[in-house]
């Protein structure tokens, strides 16, 4: 059976994982990690694997499961996107030192650019930090490979292994021969050791003793070794590139000719980089070009300043993705080639992402501008991020901030004597991750302010995962699930009132009713609970009755501006505003928003316009 | 490198799909590469995941044969399909000299030279066929026709092998599946 079939990145990952009898997976959804956890089920489903699938509340309760399970001898993995390491990063450096007695794999998606990230980080260099070794595949094939490698890792030594593919190796599709099924036959068992698994300070300096002689071990580590692309030739010069990096200069070698003029290798394991291999270099080469996303960390272990080239250097750019066309003008420079003529491909600019047609958060920023109009709204990651486009997104840093920078804000302004209004938006699935810690201290330290979650009762973003709300996993089978507004009140939030944004008026009464709670008692909670229109979309049709335009419509662009919806196009030839019948889902939120009525809704077996 | 059976020997073909977040250009690539599979070529996607699938500006990259890298470079693709015109100067320098852009417009723009534009209003052609969504498939219907497949120049497969992976890829037939099949082949109708 050696059938290709087409992979996505994840997806490869995933059949890696299952493959090499993974048995326990969690994860938190990021993109570009999101589909390594459902292509998970799927594999399991289908070779009746015995699995314990979940979406946990977030990264460092993910972690912290599967972690667990590889403590009692299984094997174990956990995925994410590169910031969610670093929710998860408190329990992975304790990991490191504790190690494990089953294959433990993290896996953290990097995204260099960043594509759809709040930053380029590099996972690489908290594994450096950790003391963990890490792998970093340059395509989905090798990408199902290193999984194996990586639990077989893993095991060998005890410690918890990091695989970081980048955004160009999940969201890569190719055509792959599928790793074989090996089914686990394991048991859980844990074996109590107290001086190791509940480690006291004076036990964990030997144990950091232990943690730096096996990744002194696995810098030798065979199966690991850098890759040499061309052993047949002695030149003076060599590329040593990791990741998708790698993809693009092996690609580039052959179209620039320079594969019998310039050593080429692949670095697989970039933590630690392999002894030998670094010797080995300096020995040989004069001219050392290091290719790597997104941090100098194969770079800075080669040691010797003068011969190596990098990010450290500013021979490769220090920030951004290391696109083909870059590095197509770093080989040819690297090799005397004249430079490439042709400017960098125009990737950025054009029509900016938008919140769906027929969309809930729509109207709950709507209102919320309509009731604080001078308000500060500090908000939170999500597909609602983009309430930026209609001026009611004030601040984003990370997830559950949005509470803790409502309650900041209010401190700083109470310290001048002023009373500003503040309203923050956070979604459900960054509630549960993030946002009852500091809703708790918020209510503590009696901040002024009202949070509204944005309940729509998927983590819409990334794909529509279930949250601890939904009371769904990730196979689809039933769980339990939690109560919002149990939460809420159980926070000691005096002021937790539930409705439908889209019911625009009465919402925007709503918002003003708990300005006022909060301006004289503290923090007041609105849920603005309407499910996401992309599920709508797939579950049910169109509300009945078109949404029209009247010959009242002036041109002023309130509802474009302030509104937004994708189905509100502006006619600049007509000057006015038409619906675009391919979008509109007919949800009618748009007849509260035009100032002078011309936006109906025609009567049920109208004609559409 | 290739396999054989279907796919002529040394093809590289190197394809962008532009669109907007919604408009099933991961469909089209997806589609595409399945084709390409069974036709005995290796094949390599990249696609754009996140928040731009909320109605921003989205693109695929195909590259069919033995490639490396799933990204195409500027000045290098053979073909540039674009479902939104507004998208064409984003991606208009992805194009090698000589390559065809295929593009959803009611009148052929302006690509400048060294491009052979095939323009099709494939907007008004879904909304009247009552598809809105089908503007994807219908675009490449148009795309396989016009350019031709399997020989010199020309795609990598023929319609028919599209018509195929997109029997497969829709198992079992179905409502879906003739929908699908019959936005290809209204595509296909205007390219011929």
């Amino acid at each position: 059976m050696s059938e290709r079939i087409l992979m996505q990145g994840n997806d490869a990952i995933a059949r890696g994982l299952v493959a090499a009898g993974c048995a326990v997976a969690a994860s938190y959804p990021g993109t570009p990690a999101s589909e390594i956890l459902s292509s998970i089920d799927r594999w399991r489903k289908k070779f009746g694997a015995t699995m314990h699938v979940e979406w946990a509340v977030n990264e460092k309760v993910a972690l912290e499961i599967a972690y667990t399970a590889a403590i009692a001898g299984l094997r174990a993995a956990v995925s994410m996107k590169q910031v969610g390491l670093n929710v998860a990063s408190d329990p992975l450096l304790s990991a490191a030192y504790l190690g494990v007695t089953g294959g433990f794999l993290v896996v953290s998606a990097d995204d260099p650019g960043p594509h759809s990230s709040q930053t380029e980080q590099d996972s690489r260099l908290l594994a450096m930090m950790a003391k963990v070794p890490v792998l970093d595949p340059s395509s989905p094939a090798q990408a199902m490979a290193l999984a194996g490698t990586g639990f077989d890792l893993s095991e060998a030594f005890g410690v918890p292994v990091m695989l970081r593919p980048t955004t160009r190796v999940c969201h890569a599709s190719q055509d792959v021969v599928a790793a074989p099924f090996r089914p686990a036959v394991r048991e859980a068992r844990f074996v109590k050791d107290p001086a190791r698994w509940a480690a006291t300070p004076v036990f964990r300096r030997e144990l950091h003793d232990r943690l730096a002689e096996k990744i002194e071990t696995i810098a030798a580590w065979p199966a690991t070794v850098p890759i040499r692309v061309n052993p047949d030739i002695s030149p003076a010069k060599a590329v040593v590139a990791s990741g998708v990096a790698f993809a693009h200069a092996r690609e580039l070698f052959g179209e620039l000719g320079i594969s019998d003029r310039i050593a080429l290798y692949q670095v697989v394991q970039p933590y630690p980089l392999h002894a030998a291999f670094i010797d080995h270099l300096l020995e040989a080469y004069t001219e050392i070009l290091v290719l790597e996303e997104s941090a100098p960390v194969i770079e800075m272990q080669v040691a010797d300043r003068r011969r190596v080239r990098g990010r450290m250097t500013g021979a490769v750019p220090g920030t951004g993705e290391l696109l083909p066309e870059i590095v197509e003008r770093l080989l040819s420079r690297f090799a005397g080639l004249p430079l490439p003529g042709r400017a960098l491909s125009a990737q950025g600019g054009g029509r900016r992402p938008t919140l769906c047609p027929g969309c809930a958060h729509r109207s709950g920023f709507y209102a919320i501008r309509k009731a604080a109009p001078d308000g500060i709204y500090p908000s939170d990651i999500g597909c609602y991020t983009l309430g930026i486009n209609l001026g009611a997104v004030d601040t984003v840093l990370c997830m559950g901030a949005a509470i803790s920078q409502a309650a900041g804000f209010d401190y700083a302004h109470r310290l001048s004597g002023k009373q500003v209004d503040i309203i923050a938006t956070i979604g459900d699935s960054t509630f549960y991750h993030a946002g009852i810690p500091p809703l708790i201290d918020a209510v503590v330290q009696g901040a002024r302010f009202v949070l509204v979650i944005l309940d729509n009762g998927t983590t819409a973003m990334t794909g529509n995962q279930p949250t601890p709300g939904t009371g769904i996993g990730a196979g689809g089978e039933t769980l339990g699930s939690v109560d919002m507004e149990g939460i809420v009140r159980a926070c000691g939030v005096r002021f937790c009132r539930t409705a439908n944004p889209d019911r625009l008026p009465e919402f925007v009464a709503l918002l003003k009713e708990a300005l006022v709670h909060a301006r004289e008692r503290g923090v007041a909670v609105v849920i603005a609970r309407q499910p996401c229109a992309m599920v709508a979309r797939l579950h049910g049709g169109k509300e009945s009755g078109a949404i029209v335009i009247t010959a009242e419509c002036t041109g002023c662009r309130h509802c474009v501006g302030r509104f937004e919806c994708p189905a509100l196009v502006f006619d600049e030839a007509a000057e006015r505003v038409r619906v675009d019948g391919m979008t509109c889902t007919g949800c009618g939120v748009c007849v509260h928003v035009c100032p002078v009525g011309a936006i109906r809704r025609e009567s049920a077996g109208g004609k559409r316009p | 490198m290739n396999a054989g059976f279907g796919g002529s020997p040394g093809m590289r073909q190197q394809i962008v799909l532009s669109g907007f977040g919604g408009q099933g250009i991961l469909f089209l690539s997806r589609l595409l590469a399945e084709a390409a599979i069974a036709g005995g070529f290796p094949v390599l996607t990249s696609e754009t995941h996140g928040m731009a699938q909320r109605g921003g500006v989205v693109v695929s990259h195909l590259k069919v044969g033995g490639f490396y890298s799933p990204l195409v470079r500027a000045g290098r693709a053979d073909m540039l399909l674009v479902l939104k015109e507004e998208n064409v100067p984003l991606h208009r320098e992805f194009l090698a000299d000589g390559g065809a852009l295929i593009v959803n417009a009611p009148l052929p723009p302006d690509a400048g030279p060294g491009v052979r534009v095939h323009a099709l209003d494939a907007d008004a052609l879904a909304l009247s066929a009552g598809a809105p969504h089908a503007v994807n498939l219908i675009l490449l219907g148009f795309a396989l026709a016009r350019i031709g497949g399997g020989a010199a120049g020309g795609f990598f497969c023929a319609a028919g092998e599209v018509r195929e992976a997109l029997s497969r890829r829709q198992g079992g037939g179905g409502g879906r599946l003739g929908d699908a099949l019959s936005a290809l082949d209204l595509g296909i109708a205007h390219g011929t």
